[in-house]
């Protein structure tokens, strides 16, 4: 008789006890950044709750619901479902390509019954899952090794070669990101690191040549320069950074962002929400927002650091990353520091199936946080 | 095998060592974010600020109410009328814009044209933007559009307001007209009102001359707009101000009775008031409709304007430059008589013809007049007479009278593109034509001819300064927004009392003396009759084979080959009011100017315009109820960023 796997918990917990372990501050936190989501949803409406605000609240509630449930769930059970997961991810990014249909210009979406499905999105979870339950099973040295290096990077580059062939760039690199940060974080030895940083140094020129859709080129051409094709293409940039000067220290006032309210900006309820925010909330309060966000990073990376299971360690690092990397991309590209791609704003954004992958995210963080005292031995994810 | 060994420890310290700098570096982007925060709000918070607001701005220049032109009693020669409009605005056209304009064009007549050139404006404009389909229409085709309005969707009946000329072409050379801004005009005037597409602007006349009085100034609506231009509300209004209402010194109702006398002739004729240099009337025909440049002049409308030999567009009064002929004689005679040569008992006898260096100046007479005193010559228009005065006289003495009489210099009249006429000297010549000033050349002038021009302006000046003994010059505008324009008392002619009853006795006698040459159409109604000159200006000199065939009489000759016939004069003869000048042009058959300007005299004095109680009635203007203001077309909207 095999012995269970993850049988070495140090102690169980009832429901009670789970939900008193929930970090409810930082829940407090995240229920705090998606109010002033709706907030500006409804600002941008022209102080109205149709057709954003009110969907945004189901939607929040709804994802409330789901980071709960998510941190019921025990740890070890998410392990277990971490390729599977994946698989499903994976199919549905492949179905997608079949029979998924344009939306902004691009192959995002699939529709399963009433459900709008970006199984990008999800793909984000599922690989953090599936790679903390791989890496978990490899000591430091087995990481470095060609053939789980090579088989990390397979379940990084084939779902990040069907987003990017979606075309979602945005979404491409972070997964690209996530997985390399697991990588490193699993102790991916610098002899790996080093090379590869300088191989991309050099591939960038090759991948502007051959890679890279004309639109995504013309977003970093326009990014460069936005000024000389400021009616262009150069029009979002130009105008997200006069939505966000023009906010100064105070802000011109909630409801009173001239730039959102008259369209001049673009995407105002998805990808450029944080610079209304930033034009009627000014300075103080896009630095009071910004704290908030590095305030949850800093709850997700403390409970990465104290859970004792490495595969809980590396899901919570990967679930904040993500986070992280939206909010740096999002942010860096509105306020012009990189080109213009299709990244929401965490949490603040527009959307349904975004802010539901997100609260997912945080559920199985909890759930990290939560059964952080739980012991996973290394062999137990080993099954490859 | 333990559950954790030390590669799981080893593991653990490298996750947590990298996990720590990758918390750093997180901090550090999120620096990063908040200095570029800081950047933009702060530090240049400001710029951006300004960008927003050039964003969300916009100006809507609101069209001033154009001042009105009225005459000396407040009749409106030129007001602003309701212009119905009919616009189409594209996004709500449901149907389409094509079917819309074929749902319109059951309505009220469409032209092909005038569809295309809409579905032109529609293509040029933002979907929202009210192009105009069809202007000026009637009360019953507006009423027929807003009837059919519910099965009508997008379209939007209109009332603007546009320039109207109550009575067209009858005062169009006073008046002139308004018409659509030229680049040349946009370039040299700043105000915004030209910039405004559709806006009408001065040509010609008072509406040129006093363009900035009755402009206005433009009022401003500023308007917040979103990005694609439309307006979401009005964020403030500065109503600008109406243009000024222009009293004229004329009078509408002689105006109409000389226009229906100078009929279908190519003519002009002025009516002044002697004492102050009021004109009354002023007329040059044919006229044209100013209305047409308002609404749009077809090409075939200008073809007939400009392709006319009878010269629609110039106003003759002034513009047009005639010899005088034997009106010039009252010049001539008044500077005999003041320089003495003219006394009683100068007498000057006409054979039919006056000799000079070879050529003949011949009477209009064959036999000759006989013994002429400067009366009598005025009287009987004798040449051999004029000849030889003006031989005695010299081209300096008659030089000297006739601008003393208010020729060969603009009379400075309120209107644009007065000519000056010519009286030639010595000097004159000689740089023009290098060649020196010649005595035949005096006798030429001495009977209105040879190089000497005159506008009937002119003519009329000096009929009315020999009338009063007075440096009267004509004057068109009384008052501009209730202040009345300066005018000095005019100073005494320096001309004797004297000379100027001598020469007023002999204008008499032309017309009120037996043998007169005006004697057949005198006003016979006594207290009523006038004083004057005929005169005819040669268009072409005959030759002596011409002459012998007979061809000096007009009626043989083609209209274009015909002499002007002209009469300046005034009325009554005791205590003179009204002067008169009254050109044909090729018109010298019989005296169809005497009579006219017998006609005209005549009526003048009936009706006495000068002496009406009720000119003038600046304070009924004052407080006629403030008048509304059109919101027209906004300015292009501005690029964004």
């Amino acid at each position: 008789m095999t012995p269970r796997p993850y049988a070495a918990a140090k102690r169980t917990l009832s429901f009670a006890d789970k939900l008193l372990e929930i970090n409810w501050g930082m829940v407090l936190l995240i229920a705090l950044i998606g109010a002033a989501g709706i907030a500006m949803l409804y600002s941008v409406a022209g102080g109205q709750f149709h057709p954003w605000a009110l969907r945004q609240m189901g939607h929040f509630v709804l994802g409330l619901t789901v980071l709960v449930m998510a941190a019921m769930i025990d740890i070890r059970v998410w392990m277990s479902l971490a390729y599977t997961a994946y698989a499903v991810a994976l199919m549905l990014l492949v179905a997608v390509e079949l029979v998924g249909h344009m939306g902004m210009g691009a192959q995002r979406w699939i529709s399963i019954g009433p459900l709008e499905l970006q199984p990008s999105e999800l793909m984000k979870i599922a690989l953090v899952l599936a790679l903390a339950r791989f890496l978990h099973g490899k000591s430091m040295e087995e990481v470095s090794k060609p053939l789980p290096l090579a088989i990390a990077l397979a379940m990084i580059g084939i779902p990040a070669v069907l987003v990017f062939l979606q075309p979602n760039l945005g979404t491409t690199l972070i997964i690209i990101m996530d997985g390399c940060a697991l990588l490193f974080l699993a102790g991916l030895s610098w002899w790996w690191i080093g090379p590869t940083l300088l191989g991309i140094a050099a591939a960038i020129p090759l991948a502007w040549q051959f890679v890279l859709h004309d639109y995504q080129k013309a977003r970093v051409e326009t990014f460069l320069d936005p000024a000389a094709d400021a009616l262009g293409k150069g029009w979002n940039i130009t105008q997200a950074k006069i939505a966000i000067g023009s906010g100064g220290t105070a802000g011109k006032g909630f409801l009173e962002g001239t730039q959102s309210r008259l369209n001049f900006l673009p995407e105002k309820q998805t990808d450029f929400i944080w610079t209304s925010f930033c034009e009627e909330f000014g300075f103080v309060g896009a630095l009071a927002l910004l704290i908030l966000f590095a305030t949850v990073i800093f709850y997700g990376v403390q409970t990465a650091m104290s859970a004792r299971s490495h595969f809980g360690r590396l899901v919570a690092m990967g679930v904040i990353l993500n986070f992280f990397f939206y909010i740096m991309i999002n942010g860096m590209m509105v306020m012009g520091l990189i080109p213009v791609v299709g990244i929401p704003m965490p949490l603040l954004s527009y959307g349904g199936s975004a802010m539901l992958t997100v609260m997912l995210g945080f559920g199985i963080l909890m759930s990290v946080h939560i059964h952080r005292q739980v012991e996973i031995p290394r062999s137990a994810g080993g099954i490859i | 095998m333990p559950l954790f060994d030390k590669k799981d420890k080893s593991r653990y310290a490298t996750f947590t060592r990298r996990a720590v700098g990758m918390g750093g570096g997180m901090a550090a982007v999120f620096a990063v974010l908040a200095g570029r925060l800081y950047q933009l709000q702060i530090r240049d918070g400001k710029d951006y600020l300004v960008d927003a607001e050039a964003n969300r701005v916009s100006q809507w220049l609101i069209a001033p109410l154009r001042g009105r032109i009225v005459d000396r009693f407040g009749v409106e020669l030129a007001n602003n009328r309701r212009n119905y409009r009919v616009l189409l605005v594209a996004e709500q056209a449901t149907e389409g814009v094509e079917q819309a304009l074929d749902q319109i064009g059951k309505v009220i007549h469409l032209t092909d044209q005038r569809k295309k050139k809409v579905l032109r404006d529609i293509a040029a404009n933002k979907k929202f933007v009210p192009v105009p389909v069809a202007e000026n229409l009637s009360w019953e085709d507006f009423s027929r559009v807003n009837l059919h309005l519910p099965y009508l969707p997008g379209v939007q009946p209109d009332i603007g307001e546009t320039r109207d000329y109550p009575f067209g072409n009858e005062l169009v050379h006073v008046l002139g007209y308004v018409a659509s801004v030229s680049p040349e005009e946009k370039a040299a005037d700043s105000d915004p009102l030209f910039g405004l597409p559709g806006y009408r602007t001065g040509k010609r006349g008072i509406e040129k001359e006093y363009d900035k009085q009755v402009r206005g100034k433009a009022g401003a609506s500023r308007v917040e707009v979103n990005a694609y231009g439309r307006i979401i509300r009005e964020l403030g209004m500065e109503p600008g101000q109406p243009g000024e209402d222009i009293y004229l010194t004329l009078d509408r109702q002689l105006q109409e009775f000389v226009a229906g006398k100078l009929g279908e002739e190519s003519a002009a004729c002025v009516v002044m008031d002697v004492n102050n240099g009021d004109v009354i009337a002023l007329s040059s025909t044919p006229g044209f409709d100013p209305n047409w440049f308002n609404d749009g002049l077809s090409g075939a409308q200008w073809r007939e304007l400009t392709n006319n030999d009878h010269k629609p567009l110039l106003n003759k009064v002034m513009g047009g430059a005639y010899p005088p002929g034997s009106t010039f004689k009252t010049a001539v005679a008044m500077a005999a008589v003041e320089a003495g040569i003219a006394t009683p008992d100068y007498r000057v006898h006409c054979g039919g013809a006056f000799f000079f260096g070879g050529r003949a100046f011949h009477c209009w007479r064959k036999g000759g007049h006989g013994s002429m005193d400067v009366q009598s010559a005025l009287q009987h228009s004798c040449n051999v007479f004029f000849c030889e005065t003006a031989r005695r006289l010299g081209i300096d003495r008659i030089e000297q009278m006739a601008r003393k009489l208010g020729m060969g210099a603009p009379t400075g009249i309120e209107l644009p593109g007065e000519r000056g006429g010519l009286i030639p000297s010595r000097e004159w010549k000689q740089k023009t034509y290098k060649w020196a000033w010649q005595q035949g050349d005096t006798i030429s002038v001495g009977i209105g001819q040879g190089y000497v021009t005159v506008t009937p302006l002119q003519l009329v000046q000096m009929m009315a300064r020999v009338a009063s003994g007075k440096v009267v010059s004509p004057r068109l505008v009384h008052s501009v927004g209730g202040r009345l324009m300066p005018r000095d008392a005019p100073a005494l002619l320096d001309v004797s009392e004297k000379s100027l009853e001598v020469v007023r006795a002999g204008l008499d006698k032309v017309v009120n003396q037996p043998g007169g040459t005006a004697y057949p159409e005198r006003i016979t109604e006594p207290g009523f009759e006038m004083a004057g000159k005929t005169g005819t200006a040669q268009v072409r000199r005959f030759s002596k084979e011409e002459r012998a065939r007979g061809l000096t009489k007009n009626a043989n000759l083609e209209w274009k080959m015909r002499d002007h016939a002209l009469f300046a004069g005034y009325a009554p003869v005791i205590n003179p009011r009204y002067a008169i000048v009254n050109i044909i042009e090729h018109g010298a058959i019989g005296h169809p100017q005497v009579v006219m300007a017998r006609d005209i005299l005549h009526f003048c004095q009936q009706r006495d315009p000068a002496r009406l109680p009720n000119a003038y009635p600046l304070t009924s203007a004052a407080a006629a109820p403030p008048r509304k203001q059109s919101r027209t077309q906004p300015v292009p909207p501005k690029a964004g960023g």
